[in-house]
């Protein structure tokens, strides 16, 4: 049986540990307001952006000379996983969900015999997957998004992306992140951005605008030259602010179960403590008595 | 009511308009384009400058844009900018401030990519300073 002291100093511990809790739950419910006006501002853009892309692309389909970004390298032999999680834990499944995914991923395409390389982003999916794929990750970008996430940061990473791509280091390009949903919710989401992938209907055959051709200024060639390498960023941008807003979301919903756990465990600890000081005092009591009948 | 197009104009940080309008004029990068209904579809690159959206046969409304990208079919006509605003909010203030940013980052500038995005950033105020008068 634990003595007195030990269950007060086991009471004073939880409740420090709910405080810090609970003040993370807080601080991660006022930052999720800002991510998720962010992440929710930007998705008529890159949708836009996807949308407009779409119709260029099929309009363009099959033409020689497409550039690469669109039409792709003409083989699928190495894929680039780009992992996007968050630089700090503490957020329930957030983290381990989008590296699960990842998982998954690489043993199925080296079941296909492909060549996968991993690009993480964040500091927690670097940590879990150097642990198994060490050799698979090219780099990693951390730090990302401290004071909110900016388009300069998406641009880097796209850069980074886009000069891998040039060198010819990869075929195929698919970002996995937290798709936000809502606070509660978070959906993991594969998403190939590189080659751009063409929106398909049911059947197979590419979706354009009602086959309408376009007329291009300055020329095909120099709109896609400039809105490829931007789609590239744009969904990164997007990407990150869903992955950002899901953190804050993911961050707080776990904070505020673990607050409520830990007063579920004061209560249970205060109960205990309650009851051994009851029976301490009644066995006193009953000492004292039984000595003064014997007398 | 004259017939409308649906006018959508964007910018990575939220959707500023959406609504159908009888004409809308766009800074191309080959020269202003106005848009009508039914008009044929062309994708066209936007140099940094004013949109102006007619209603009823005179200007209702001047955007500042900083350049992008205009896509119009038959329906709508899709106007993705790197950064919109009404052009009333342009004052000399702002734009005097943004020329000492640019000028400043133009001199910091070291790599050729950087270089670049500053003289990008200058042309953006330019156009700011020109649409002013």
């Amino acid at each position: 049986m634990a003595s007195l002291k030990d269950l007060r100093n086991r009471i004073n511990s939880v409740k420090s540990t709910r405080k810090i809790t609970s003040a993370m739950k807080m601080v991660a419910a006022s930052k999720l307001r800002r991510a998720q006006e962010a992440a929710e501002a930007s998705r008529p853009y890159a949708e836009r952006m996807q949308r407009m892309l779409g119709n260029l692309a099929a309009s363009t389909q099959g033409a020689a000379g497409s550039p690469p970004l669109l039409a792709g390298t003409g083989k699928d032999d190495v894929h680039l996983l780009v992992v996007l999680t968050a630089n700090r834990g503490l957020c329930g499944g957030f983290n381990g969900n989008p590296v699960r995914e990842a998982r998954r991923q690489i043993q199925a395409l080296k079941a296909q015999g492909k060549e996968v390389k991993l690009l993480c982003v964040g500091r927690k999916g670097r940590d879990l997957l150097r642990r198994d794929y060490k050799n698979l990750i090219v780099d990693s970008f951390e730090g990302l998004g401290r004071r909110g996430i900016t388009y300069a940061e998406a641009n880097q990473v796209a850069e980074r992306l886009l000069t891998m791509f040039e060198a010819g280091e990869f075929d195929v390009c698919t970002i996995i992140f937290n798709k936000f949903q809502s606070a509660m919710t978070q959906v993991v989401t594969p998403r190939q951005i590189i080659p751009f992938p063409v929106p398909q209907d049911a059947e197979g055959t590419p979706q354009g605008a009602g086959g309408a051709l376009y007329d291009y200024e300055p020329s095909e060639e120099g709109i896609l030259k400039d809105l490829l390498p931007r789609n590239v960023a744009m969904q990164l941008f997007a990407a990150l602010l869903e992955s950002d807003a899901s953190e804050q979301g993911a961050r707080m919903t776990a904070m505020d179960s673990a607050t409520r756990n830990a007063g579920d465990m004061i209560d249970g600890l205060t109960l205990t403590y309650n009851r051994t000081r009851q029976a301490a005092i009644t066995k006193e009591l009953i000492e004292i008595i039984s000595g003064a009948e014997a007398l | 009511m004259a017939e409308t197009i649906q006018f959508e104009l964007v910018s990575p940080a939220r959707l500023v308009k959406s609504e159908p309008v009888e004409m809308v004029v766009v800074p191309g990068s080959e020269g202003n384009f106005g848009v009508l209904p039914r008009h044929a579809p062309l994708l066209s690159t936007v140099r940094p400058g004013v949109i102006d959206i007619y209603t009823a046969g005179v200007i209702s409304e001047r955007i500042f844009v900083a350049g992008g990208f205009c896509e119009v079919n038959g329906e709508t006509c899709t106007l993705l900018a790197e950064e919109a605003m009404p052009l009333p909010e342009v004052t000399s203030e702002l734009v005097a401030e943004r020329r000492r940013a640019a000028e400043d980052r133009l001199q910091e500038a070291e790599t050729p990519a950087e270089k670049a995005a500053a003289e990008a950033a200058l042309t953006v105020v330019n156009a700011m300073a020109a649409a002013l008068n």
